[in-house]
C-alpha cells in the first residue's frame, strides 16, 4: 500500500511512528512531504527555542529516521496539488507520486485577524521555528512589545517576548477574560494579577483597531479610542485549519475552515484522510497535540487492518505498548472486527506553565446549574485559584480550574475520566486532607489499570505498572522508551513518576507473601481461591491449592478462611485437626495444659442467676476466675476432660460460646449507657449486644474487639479498638483500627452521626474487606497501616463504595450471621467430637496427672514452669 | 545389635485406629508414661513419640499440629510451636532438644507402639 502524507508536523510524525509500530515497515511505502525545511519538530515546546534548546533538540526524530524506516521524507517541498481522479499529487518541486491513501496533515496556520496595519515590519505570528528566528532578529531592536490574544497560545508568545528581553509587553485580550475558553473570570482575574506582576501588561475587553506606523510598527490604536505605543506586535489570536490544498480538489470543509472527517477522520473521498488541526470533526477543531496523536493512531490502526494483517502489535488504543510484544504472538490476535478502531469527541483538558503560573482547566470547566456544585478556593496572597465542579451528589468531579497550583491536575483529571468516586469531603481533593492524614499517592492508586494517564500517546495506568514490574523501568526515560508515556505533551511525567514509584516500591516491599512452602499464595489470594473452587475442607484446600502434607503455618489460616467464607462448624470435615490447639478444643490452652472457659457475656451485661451459675461452676471445677479485659469472666484450670460437662452447664443455663479460643470477634465492651449514666446520650449497652450477637463467631485473620460508648467520655475505652462506637448527640460515630497490644493506636474516625442501622452496614463491609483482604494474624491496625491510602482510602471503600462491593460484602455478612450456632453446643452433642475431649484415648476418664496447682491468695495457680 | 533390640521391643494395644482422628494426634497412656499418637493419613503414616514437649515440659505434643517440612514430617507443639520431627525426634526449629519416638503397627483396627526395653 503506497501512503502519501502530506504535512510534516508533530501529528504526521506520530501517524508514521504509529504505523510503523503496528506492522512491518515492508507492507507499506511511505511518502512525506513537508513544508518547512526541518523535519517534524515539537511545536508545543517552542517556547524552551529561547531557554536554549536548539531547533535540532526540538525534532521529533532526526532525518536519518525516516530512512531508517523505509519513510521517504521530502522537507521544504509542499504538495501544491491532488489529483483526486487518478490519485496522483504534484509537489512544489515537481514531483508527482500516486497513492492509494492520501494522509492530510497540513496543521494550522496562525489566524490572523483583518486589521488595517498588519502587514508592518515588527508584525509577528508565532507558529514555527522561522518564526522565533525572525522575532528574536527584530526583538533586538525593540523595547516594548504586544501580543494580541490572551489565550493559551498568545500567553506563551507572551512569555517568549520576556524571554527575548522585552519585559515592556502588553496582551491584548478581545474577550473579558484570559484564556477564555479555559477558565472562569475568578480565575482569570488571579492569573492576570500574577501575570502583572511579572511585568506584563494586561487588558481585556480590548478590540485593536489599528496598528500604526511608517513600514515599521509605533504603536496600536483600539476600538475605545486608546492608544500605546510597541515596538514588535505577536499576533495570537486562534488558529486557522489548513485547508486550502482540500478545497482546490474539491474535498468537503467547514464555512469556517477544516477539513471536513468523519470518525474514522475520512474525508468525503474514502482515499483522503484529514488528522491534526487541519481537520474538522463534529464541527471541531482541535487546537492541541493529544487528539491530533489519538487521530493519527485511529488511521493507522485502520490502515493496518485494512490489510488484513494480524494486528502485529496491540490494538490501536494501546498501540504505544510497543516493542515487547512484537513478534509470534501477534498472529493469535484477530484484526480489528466490526468497524475499526474510531474518532471521538476528544477531551480538551490541559495544563501548563504560563511564565511560571501553573494553569490548568479539566473537564468542564465551566459547568453550572442545578446538577451541579463547585467548590471555589481563592488566595490572593499566593496567587493560587482552584475552581472544582461536582455533581449535587458529592460523588462526582465534573472538571474544574487550577490556578498557581496545579499540582492535583493529573489526578484530578483522571478521577473525572475514570469517575473515581469522591471523599466525603470533595474539598480535600484541591485543600488536602486536613485531618493530619497524608496519604501521598493515594490518587494515584485509586486509579483504575486502564485509566489513560499519557492521553498523548493513550498509555494507561496498567501499562506504566507493567513497565515496571514487567519491563525493569526505574526512570521516568526508561518508562517514556518502553512505552512512551509522557512522550508528548509531558503534562503528564509527575504522574508517571508517582505509579512508577509506588510500582517500585510495591514491588521492594513486596517479598511474596506466601503463607508457607505448602501455599504459594497470600491469604488474600488463597481466600479468593478458596470462594471460586467452594472447598470445604482443608485436604481439599490443599489437595486442589497447594503441595505436601501441610503444616501449622498454613492450617489455621486455611480452617479460617474456610469459616469466615461457609460458616461451617470448625471441627467437621476433618477440618479439627487443621485448627490451632485452642480452635481444636474450643478453649484457650494455658500453662500446665488446662484450659480456660470464657461464656460469652455480650456486653459485659449480666444477671446475677448467671454470675450465681458462674461461681457455683468455679467452684464445682475448681478453676480459677477473674474478670477479662472485655468484661467477662475467665475460669481458668479446667482440665481437657471436663470441658464437655462444664459447657453442658453453661449451656444449660443459657450462655454460649464467648469465642475467646478463637481468631473471631471476641467482645464488644460498652459502658453503662443512658439508661443509668446521667451523661450518656443513647443507649450503649442495648448497641453493644445487638453487635456483639451480631458478628459472634465470625472467624477472621485475627482476633477483633469491639467498643460502644454513650457519650464523648468514652468510658468504653471504644476507640482502642477493631471498631469503635462512639455516641453524638446525632447518632454514632464510628471509629476503625484501634488496637492495644504491643503497638497501640488509636481508631480512626470513619463516619460520623451514623443511625444504627447504617453503623452496622458500614461496620459489615469493614469487617468483610478486612476479613477477605488481611494477612493472616494482622490485625486491623496493622492491615490499615500497611494499606495505600490509609483510613481516606478506606473511607472510600466503606462509605463511598468505591470499589462496588458493599452490597455483597453485606449479604455475605448476612449469610454468616444467619447461619451462626453455639459451637459449644454443637460439640457436646456431638458424640464423635465429644470424644474428643480426653486427655488419654485409652483411658478416657483419667486427667492428666502432671498437672498440679499450687495456691495464691484463696484461688489456685498452675505451677509455674521452668 | 539390631537384632537385640527388635527382641527388647515390646508391643502394646494403643488403641483402635479410627480413636486417632485423621492427621491429628492422641496421647496414650503406657503405665506412667504419656505417649503422643499421630495417624498422618496423608502419607498413610503412623507415628509416636514422647507426649511431653522438651521446650517448657508440657504434655501437649499429642494436641499440636502435625505437617511436613519439606518431605520431613513433623509436630508443632501448641504452646510454642517448636517442631519436631516424627521420624527422628529432632527438634526442627533450631533448638537442642529432642524427642523420643516409639514404633507403631497397625494389625487391623488395632494401633500398637513399640517400647523398647533396653
Amino acid at each position: 500500500m503506497k501512503i502519501i502524507v502530506v504535512g510534516n508536523g508533530m501529528v504526521s510524525y506520530k501517524f508514521c511512528e504509529k504505523l510503523i509500530a503496528k506492522a512491518e515497515s515492508t507492507l507499506f511505502e511511505v511518502i512525506v512531504f513537508g513544508e518547512e525545511i526541518r523535519p517534524a519538530y515539537d511545536r508545543v515546546h517552542l517556547s524552551e527555542f529561547f531557554s536554549g534548546k536548539s531547533a535540532g533538540d526540538l525534532l521529533m526524530a532526526p532525518a536519518n529516521w525516516y530512512s531508517d524506516n523505509n519513510i521517504t521524507l521530502h522537507t521544504g517541498d509542499p504538495v501544491q496539488q491532488i489529483d483526486r481522479a487518478n490519485k496522483t499529487i504534484h509537489s512544489f518541486k515537481g514531483i508527482t507520486e500516486s497513492y492509494d491513501v492520501l494522509i492530510l496533515a497540513t496543521g494550522s496556520s496562525a489566524f490572523v485577524p483583518p486589521i488595517p496595519g498588519v502587514e508592518k515590519n515588527g508584525v509577528f505570528i508565532y507558529r514555527t521555528i522561522e518564526d522565533l528566528e525572525m522575532m528574536t532578529a527584530y526583538a533586538k531592536k525593540a523595547k516594548t512589545g504586544a501580543v494580541i490574544g490572551g489565550g493559551l497560545l498568545g500567553l506563551e508568545a507572551a512569555k517568549a517576548m520576556i524571554d527575548l528581553g522585552i519585559t515592556d509587553t502588553h496582551v491584548i485580550e478581545f474577550a473579558p477574560r484570559l484564556m477564555p475558553r479555559q477558565i472562569d473570570e475568578a480565575g482569570s482575574n488571579i492569573l492576570k494579577a500574577k501575570l502583572q506582576l511579572l511585568g506584563l501588561k494586561i487588558h481585556t475587553s480590548k478590540n485593536t483597531a489599528e496598528i500604526t506606523g511608517n513600514g515599521c510598527i509605533d504603536g496600536m490604536l483600539f476600538s475605545d479610542d486608546t492608544k500605546i505605543e510597541v515596538d514588535m506586535l505577536v499576533i495570537s489570536a486562534g488558529i486557522k485549519p489548513r485547508d486550502e490544498l482540500a478545497k482546490l480538489c474539491g474535498l468537503e470543509t467547514g464555512t469556517r475552515g477544516g477539513i471536513i472527517v468523519n470518525n474514522k477522520l475520512q474525508t468525503n473521498d474514502p482515499s483522503i484522510y484529514a488528522i491534526g488541526e487541519c481537520a474538522l470533526f463534529e464541527g471541531m477543531v482541535y487546537g492541541l497535540v493529544a487528539p491530533g496523536y489519538e487521530m493519527a493512531n485511529v488511521v493507522a490502526s485502520n490502515l493496518v487492518a485494512s490489510l488484513n494483517l494480524p494486528m502485529n502489535r496491540e490494538t490501536s488504543k494501546e498501540s504505544a505498548n510497543s516493542e515487547e510484544s512484537a513478534g509470534t504472538d501477534g498472529l493469535q490476535n484477530p484484526p480489528l472486527g466490526g468497524g475499526g478502531a474510531v474518532f471521538s469527541a476528544y477531551d480538551m483538558s490541559t495544563k501548563l506553565k504560563l511564565i511560571g503560573v501553573d494553569v490548568a482547566s479539566f473537564g468542564d470547566p465551566f459547568v453550572a446549574g442545578e446538577n451541579c456544585r463547585s467548590v471555589v478556593f481563592e488566595d490572593t496572597m499566593k496567587g493560587i485559584y482552584k475552581r472544582i465542579n461536582i455533581s449535587s451528589d458529592g460523588k462526582q468531579l465534573l472538571g474544574g480550574i487550577l490556578i498557581g497550583d496545579a499540582e492535583q491536575y493529573n489526578v484530578l483529571l483522571q478521577t473525572v475520566k475514570n469517575k473515581v468516586v469522591l471523599p466525603p469531603n470533595p474539598e480535600d481533593v484541591i485543600l488536602g486532607s486536613r485531618g493530619g492524614e497524608s496519604d501521598g499517592g493515594a490518587g494515584v492508586l485509586s486509579l483504575p489499570d486502564e485509566a489513560i494517564v499519557c492521553s498523548c500517546e493513550s498509555v494507561t495506568k496498567g501499562m506504566i505498572c507493567g513497565a515496571v514490574t514487567e519491563g525493569g523501568c526505574e526512570t521516568i526515560d526508561a518508562i517514556k522508551k518502553c512505552n512512551k508515556a509522557g512522550t508528548g505533551c509531558g503534562g503528564c511525567v509527575p504522574m508517571v513518576k508517582d505509579i512508577m514509584l509506588h510500582t517500585m516500591k510495591a514491588q521492594g516491599k513486596y517479598v511474596r507473601n506466601v503463607l508457607c512452602e505448602h501455599f504459594n499464595y497470600s491469604r488474600q489470594e488463597l481466600f479468593d481461591l478458596v470462594k471460586i473452587h467452594e472447598l470445604k475442607s482443608y485436604d481439599e484446600v490443599l489437595d486442589h491449592l497447594g503441595k505436601g502434607d501441610g503444616c501449622e503455618l498454613c492450617k489455621p489460616p486455611v480452617a479460617s478462611i474456610l469459616a469466615s467464607l461457609w460458616g461451617e462448624m470448625i471441627l467437621k470435615k476433618g477440618n479439627d485437626t487443621a485448627q490451632d490447639s485452642n480452635d481444636r478444643f474450643l478453649a484457650n490452652i494455658q500453662k500446665g495444659g488446662t484450659y480456660s472457659v470464657v461464656p460469652r457475656i455480650p456486653g459485659g451485661e449480666i444477671t446475677p442467676d448467671k454470675l450465681i451459675v458462674i461461681g457455683q461452676l468455679a467452684k464445682q471445677y475448681n478453676l480459677y476466675t477473674k474478670i477479662t479485659g472485655g468484661q467477662r469472666i475467665d475460669m481458668f484450670g479446667a482440665h481437657l476432660n471436663d470441658l464437655p460437662d462444664i459447657w453442658g452447664q453453661l449451656i444449660e443455663a443459657g450462655f454460649e460460646s464467648g469465642h475467646a479460643y478463637g481468631k473471631s470477634l471476641r467482645t464488644v465492651k460498652s459502658c453503662v449507657g443512658s439508661t443509668w449514666c446521667r451523661f450518656g446520650l443513647h443507649d450503649s449497652v442495648s448497641y453493644a449486644i445487638r453487635i456483639e450477637e451480631r458478628y459472634r463467631g465470625l472467624r477472621s485473620p485475627h482476633k477483633l474487639k469491639g467498643g460502644v460508648s454513650g457519650c464523648i467520655r468514652e468510658c468504653a475505652e471504644a476507640k482502642s479498638k477493631d471498631f469503635g462506637i462512639i455516641a453524638t448527640e446525632k447518632g454514632w460515630n464510628l471509629y476503625v483500627c484501634g488496637n492495644g497490644g504491643s503497638k497501640p493506636q488509636h481508631a480512626l474516625l470513619l463516619a460520623t452521626d451514623l443511625d444504627d442501622e447504617t453503623c452496622i452496614q458500614y461496620i459489615d463491609r469493614f469487617l468483610m474487606f478486612y476479613i477477605k483482604t488481611a494477612d493472616t494474624l494482622t490485625r486491623t491496625a496493622t492491615w490499615l497501616n500497611k494499606m495505600d491510602g490509609g483510613i481516606d482510602y478506606l473511607r472510600n471503600v466503606v462509605v463511598n463504595d468505591s470499589l462496588g462491593m458493599s452490597a455483597l460484602w453485606e449479604a455475605e455478612m448476612q449469610v454468616l450471621v444467619n447461619c451462626y450456632k453455639c459451637e459449644w453446643k454443637e460439640a457436646i452433642e456431638n458424640p464423635e467430637i465429644r470424644k474428643r475431649f480426653s486427655h488419654f484415648v485409652n483411658a478416657p476418664e483419667v486427667k492428666d496427672p502432671t498437672v498440679v496447682f499450687e495456691e495464691m491468695r484463696d484461688q489456685k495457680k498452675v505451677r509455674d514452669w521452668k | 545389635m539390631l537384632a537385640t533390640i527388635e527382641k527388647n521391643t515390646t508391643w502394646f494395644l494403643a488403641c483402635k485406629a479410627n480413636d486417632v482422628p485423621t492427621n491429628g494426634g492422641v496421647c496414650v497412656k503406657y503405665n506412667n508414661d504419656q505417649i503422643a499418637l499421630f495417624h498422618f493419613a496423608r502419607r498413610g503414616e503412623w507415628y509416636a513419640t514422647q507426649n511431653e514437649c522438651p521446650h517448657r515440659m508440657q504434655m501437649a505434643l499429642s494436641r499440636g499440629m502435625i505437617g511436613s517440612q519439606s518431605e520431613e514430617p513433623k509436630v508443632a507443639c501448641p504452646f510454642h510451636k517448636k517442631t519436631f520431627s516424627l521420624k527422628t525426634g529432632e527438634c526442627l526449629s533450631g533448638d537442642e532438644c529432642s524427642i523420643k519416638t516409639y514404633e507403631v503397627k497397625v494389625e487391623g483396627d488395632n494401633v500398637f507402639i513399640g517400647v523398647s526395653q533396653l
